[in-house]
């Protein structure tokens, strides 16, 4: 029998604050966290978490994912003591791009000052691992660790990884999540150039008038353990993560296939993984990016794996209050998906005016509401699914309960 | 244009320096050692980064081995910069 995989512990930084709670209250209530076109941490001060020291050795990328691992190990009570053996807790983070900041910082010092100023910390701060690096060290963990690198999927492939090494025995908890800090002038300029980025300033997924995606910046990460030992510890359980699937469009570089297919089937695999019938799903928190491509091939997407129940089930974005966070965004929104489902109530889809033709799901617009639970599902739980798709035809979908 | 290498300017410098990587500035001073400042080897390759900048004398790694004090940093310089 495969071992079931709960979530007990959750930790975000995101534009709308800090704490996985304050995402959910504030989503929840139709707040934005978006200023300026930009969604930036700007609660986030490094020096009320670290030592001087402590923060020039991490990238702000590493600084986010260590203080969102802080929330969600505080969360799950193992703030004085692990509760296994260190060797048995795995640390998996993902991360679109990286310490892109201090790459910039030390190009500059190569620039300007030659080769032998360039700085020995450059390697560990801008490294992809290095959020996953600096987590396991801080509390001690010894399980399988590393970084899991696919664009806007990251964060959602390192939950699944992580619930896979749970499956197959390889840990018995991992500490997982994504983080990315990419508000820099190169990969402002670099999403602009390739027309992803809104030039309005606006995230308005599903809109008629959505014009490309508003970048942010945070980091997402969940404690998982494998419900068997979690109940032996009688630990306090958020959700469960029931299912996950991955896939590849190989379409294009960086567009998706505008019919949604590969993303359909990975819909239908993360419902087949945790024994989910289309029908029984009660909230799709949609990869909503705003832009004209994706959430067109999403919502095909769907259709084709959800059928009529597509109609049905309220699909909302959290792009549309805190940006999109890239490689964070899987993760986050994985904790947004988990609150919404144990609150029982679909956040909104913000700044949604003007449906587009063939965009005809219900995505929840601009007011949240009460969450209805499928019959199937026994009044029980809330299930729930979380889409993440990144550039290169990434596809991660994670099935989640609470 | 580096700076003369007196005992008093070296200080000066490999204190701040130290500073700088994030050792406690209480804790700094000719006796300490690296170990107790909490100084690895990635700091003293910025160390020696800082030194080389300001009094141009390089340091390698070899250089440094057996050291243990900020002091006996400090004497290596000023001896080398002569």
């Amino acid at each position: 029998m495969t071992r079931r995989v709960v979530i007990t512990g959750v930790g975000a930084v995101t534009p709308l604050g800090l704490g996985a709670d304050t995402l959910l209250d504030r989503w929840v209530a139709g707040e934005s966290g978006i200023v300026g076109g930009v969604g930036s941490c700007s609660d986030f001060d490094p020096a009320d978490h670290f030592s001087r020291k402590e923060a020039r050795r991490a990238d702000r990328f590493t600084q986010l994912a260590v203080v969102a691992a802080n929330e969600a190990i505080a969360s799950a009570g193992w703030e004085d003591e692990l509760p296994y053996d260190p060797q048995r807790i795995g640390c998996v983070i993902g991360t679109g791009i990286g310490g892109l900041g201090s790459l910039e910082e030390q190009t500059d010092v190569l620039r300007e000052r030659g080769p032998k100023a360039v700085s020995p910390l450059s390697v560990p701060l801008m490294m992809g691992n290095a959020g996953a690096a600096s987590v396991a060290m801080r509390h001690g963990l010894h399980g399988p660790t590393y970084g899991v690198v696919s664009a806007c999927a990251a964060g959602a492939h390192a939950i699944g990884d992580a619930m896979r090494m749970i499956r197959a025995g390889d840990a018995d908890a991992v500490v997982c999540g994504g983080a990315e800090s990419t508000l820099t002038p190169l990969a402002t300029a670099a999403f602009a150039a390739m027309g992803a980025t809104s030039q309005a300033g606006i995230s308005r997924p599903f809109d008629k008038n959505r014009d490309g995606f508003v970048m942010g910046e945070g980091a997402g990460v969940l404690v998982l353990e494998a419900a068997d030992k979690a109940e032996e510890r009688g630990a306090k359980v958020i959700g469960e993560l029931l299912g996950y699937a991955a896939t590849s469009d190989a379409h294009h570089l960086t567009a998706p296939d505008p019919t949604g297919k590969e993303a359909a089937r990975a819909v239908r695999l993360a419902l087949a993984d945790a024994g989910i019938e289309p029908e029984q799903v009660d909230y799709v928190n949609a990869h909503g990016t705003s832009t004209p491509l994706n959430d067109a091939s999403e919502t095909q997407a769907l259709k084709a794996a959800l059928g009529e129940h597509a109609h049905r089930v309220p699909v909302s974005s959290t792009k549309s209050a805190i940006g999109h966070l890239l490689g964070a965004a899987g993760a986050v929104e994985a904790i947004a998906t988990t609150g919404a489902l144990q609150r029982g109530i679909a956040p909104p889809t913000l700044n949604y005016e003007e449906p587009d033709e063939g965009l005809d799901l219900d995505y929840v617009p601009n007011e949240a509401r009460p969450l209805e639970t499928a019959s199937g599902n026994g009044g029980a739980r809330r299930i729930g699914i979380s889409n993440s798709f990144g550039f290169g035809g990434h596809n991660a979908v994670l099935c989640l309960a609470a | 244009m580096t700076t003369k290498a007196t005992d008093e300017a070296v200080q000066k410098v490999i204190f701040d320096g130290l500073a700088e990587v994030g050792a406690d500035p209480e804790q700094i001073n000719r006796d300490a050692t690296f170990e107790e400042l909490d100084v690895d080897s990635l700091d003293v390759v910025e160390l020696a980064q800082i030194v080389e900048d300001e009094f141009g004398v390089r340091l390698e790694g070899d250089d440094l081995k057996g050291l243990e004090t900020v002091g006996q940093v400090i004497d290596l310089v000023v001896e080398r910069a002569q």
